[in-house]
């Protein structure tokens, strides 16, 4: 019987059903995976945050919640400020040459006003939240240590503009939020329109 | 009893019990001389039982939401009726699971388990050891402790350290920009649902390559060399009753160490539960120190061991994967004449304690907090570690072997 079967045409009908259900396959794989995206109500919960600063003393730090991640907001005192300039030589990146602030913050201070320092807490090695650190040359960080945070999981080290020490196992230095004044004592975290930059 | 033997005729006709019987129990011959470390595969089969069993009951009364998943642990352990004794069988299961899962590995590479005819279902292991180790770390977020919270950040990040997709590929996997409700609730589903299912299917599977290929033994030499005129093994024995009984005898001291650790010390100090973990999770502060459960420390300390390179700490990442998948390699690097340890000679055996030693090392070092003298001992260990499998190919050859028997050695 085997003479009367036409091989090259059951080959044909094979590949196209194959062919077919292939791609029904991944029309159906298509809702699934995109189920697993973040829904609509977890993008639209990105919302900007408005922070009132007045109370921060200086050389405190106070955290708020931004796309559910930790916003610090740092007062800092004419000597902090001092000491930051003096170690650019132990800093992966000092001149913020990898963009991990917007452009208006993009100097020195890694701020718009030298002393209120914004960044989201949120170490770039693994996630963590680093600890906030401000002593000076405390037993356990050293004799260098000039105030910054330490992260507890893994050991990365980062000044008071939050730029990561040279040996640390983060890459790179830590992200400042879009932000803008609303008013002297008054931020906005995750709406930058004011400062005219992307 | 005529009643009995009825009934079964009458199954049998219509599926094959006594043939399914007789294949997997009766008149499959084990080697006779297993010892101490053959009780694991048994025990492995028996703890997740326990786990699937414990699971579903806690299953009942937990509620996988953020608001309300660390409460409803809370009313497990003071409200629902033995719900601490269930949760803590559940909690005390999972490290057991590993104690038990990392001896059995450990019994196959000393004897060589792994080598020809065995190369698939070593394979097939592995990836149950992998499944297991996705079961525990989405287990571990339920709870919604501080650890939970801060264990899954860190591992999904690592994720997110691939190049190019990284970014997009640890919001897949949380169903959000950060850990959020969405991803206990996924992790949820995985844990219950998903992935027990995928390792009750690759244990029936790993089963079915054992029975076709036969167990090994701790002279690893092939008992089906050696059959009598029937077509059985000499050195052979039928697993049911010889290999179950003996596997009751290591049943009943497993229990009465499971139980131990169930009623007097169900958190171990901290090893088996951490204590952070009693602290509901907070994603605005991480714990001062965290530290994986203990059985993912190996790979963790090799993962802080490696520094960042190119401004990534994707080659951390990439150790850490291959620390752990590097022993599905083993049956291509093993190029030695023998396949047990006892029939080896001095060089592997060195390379064997060292692997240990490392092992047990950075388990220790992963617990850890970060100081630069433990990072360089950590960095040591973790090349001792990779060399025990580069080197493997190289060391097999040239080492003294002894001669196997051409039969099973046997008090």
């Amino acid at each position: 019987m085997t003479d009367n079967v036409d091989r090259s045409k059951r080959r044909l009908l094979l590949a196209a059903t194959s062919a077919a259900g292939g791609v029904a396959a991944a029309g159906m794989a298509t809702p699934f995976v995109l189920s697993f995206m973040p829904s609509e109500r977890a993008k639209a919960a990105g919302a900007p945050v408005e922070v009132d600063i007045s109370a921060i003393e200086p050389g405190t730090m106070k955290v708020v919640e931004w796309q559910g991640k930790p916003v610090w907001i740092v007062r800092r005192t004419q000597e902090m400020l001092d000491l930051l300039a003096k170690h650019d030589g132990d800093l992966t990146d000092p001149a913020g040459n990898i963009p991990q602030q917007p452009d208006y913050c993009n100097n020195p201070n890694r701020s718009i006003k030298p002393e209120i320092f914004v960044v989201i807490g949120i170490c770039t090695h693994l996630g963590c939240s680093p600890s906030y650190r401000p002593e000076v040359a405390p037993a356990d960080l050293g004799a260098d240590w000039g105030g910054g945070w330490f992260c507890p999981c893994h050991g990365s080290r980062f000044d008071l503009s939050a730029r990561v020490y040279k040996g640390s196992p983060a890459p790179t230095n830590l992200i400042v939020p879009p932000h803008q004044y609303l008013s002297d004592t008054t931020l906005l975290i995750g709406d930058d329109k004011k400062m005219g930059a992307a | 009893m005529k009643y009995l033997k009825n009934l079964l005729g009458w199954v049998d006709e219509r599926f094959p019990l006594i043939e399914t019987w007789e294949f997997h129990l009766s008149k499959y011959y084990a080697p006779k001389n297993f010892n101490f470390w053959y009780f694991f595969g048994s025990l492995a089969l028996l703890v997740l039982v326990i786990q699937i069993v414990s699971g579903i009951f806690l299953t009942m009364s937990y509620k996988p939401d953020a608001l309300i998943a660390f409460a409803s642990v809370e009313y497990i352990m003071r409200d629902v009726q033995s719900g601490w004794l269930i949760r803590y069988i559940h909690s005390t299961g999972a490290s057991m699971f590993f104690i038990v899962v990392y001896l059995h590995m450990f019994r196959g590479m000393i004897y060589g388990s792994y080598r020809k005819p065995r190369e698939l279902l070593w394979i097939i292991g592995v990836v149950i050891y992998l499944a297991l180790m996705a079961e525990a770390f989405m287990g571990y977020l339920l709870p919604w402790g501080q650890m939970s919270f801060w264990g899954a950040q860190v591992i999904v990040n690592l994720f997110s350290s691939v190049p190019f997709v990284g970014n997009e590929l640890s919001v897949l996997i949380r169903g959000d920009f950060v850990i959020s409700d969405a991803t206990l609730n996924r992790f949820f589903a995985l844990h219950v649902i998903a992935i027990p299912l995928l390792l009750a299917g690759i244990v029936f599977v790993h089963l079915v390559a054992l029975h076709a290929v036969g167990s090994n033994n701790p002279d690893g030499i092939e008992i089906k060399k050696n059959k009598d005129a029937n077509g059985i093994p000499l050195d052979g024995i039928p697993f049911f009753p010889f290999i179950v009984v003996k596997d009751i005898v290591a049943v009943v001291l497993f229990l009465i160490v499971f139980c131990a650790i169930v009623f007097f010390a169900p958190d171990m100090g901290g090893y088996f539960i951490e204590a952070n973990n009693f602290v509901p999770a907070n994603p605005m502060q991480t714990p001062a120190h965290i530290a994986p459960v203990w059985y993912f420390t190996p790979y963790y300390a090799i993962l802080r061991a490696v520094p960042p390179m190119f401004g990534s700490q994707f080659p951390g990442v990439i150790a850490m994967g291959v620390a752990a998948i590097a022993v599905v390699f083993l049956p291509w690097l093993d190029r030695g004449p023998v396949k047990s340890i006892r029939y080896r000679g001095p060089i592997y055996k060195a390379f064997m304690a060292s692997f240990v030693v490392s092992f047990i090392g950075l388990g220790y070092l992963g617990l850890m907090p970060v100081t630069p003298t433990y990072t360089l001992i950590s960095q040591v260990l973790s090349v001792v570690y990779f060399a025990f499998f580069i080197l493997m190919p190289w060391y097999t050859k040239i080492d003294k072997c002894k001669p196997e028997p051409d039969r099973l050695t046997f008090k």
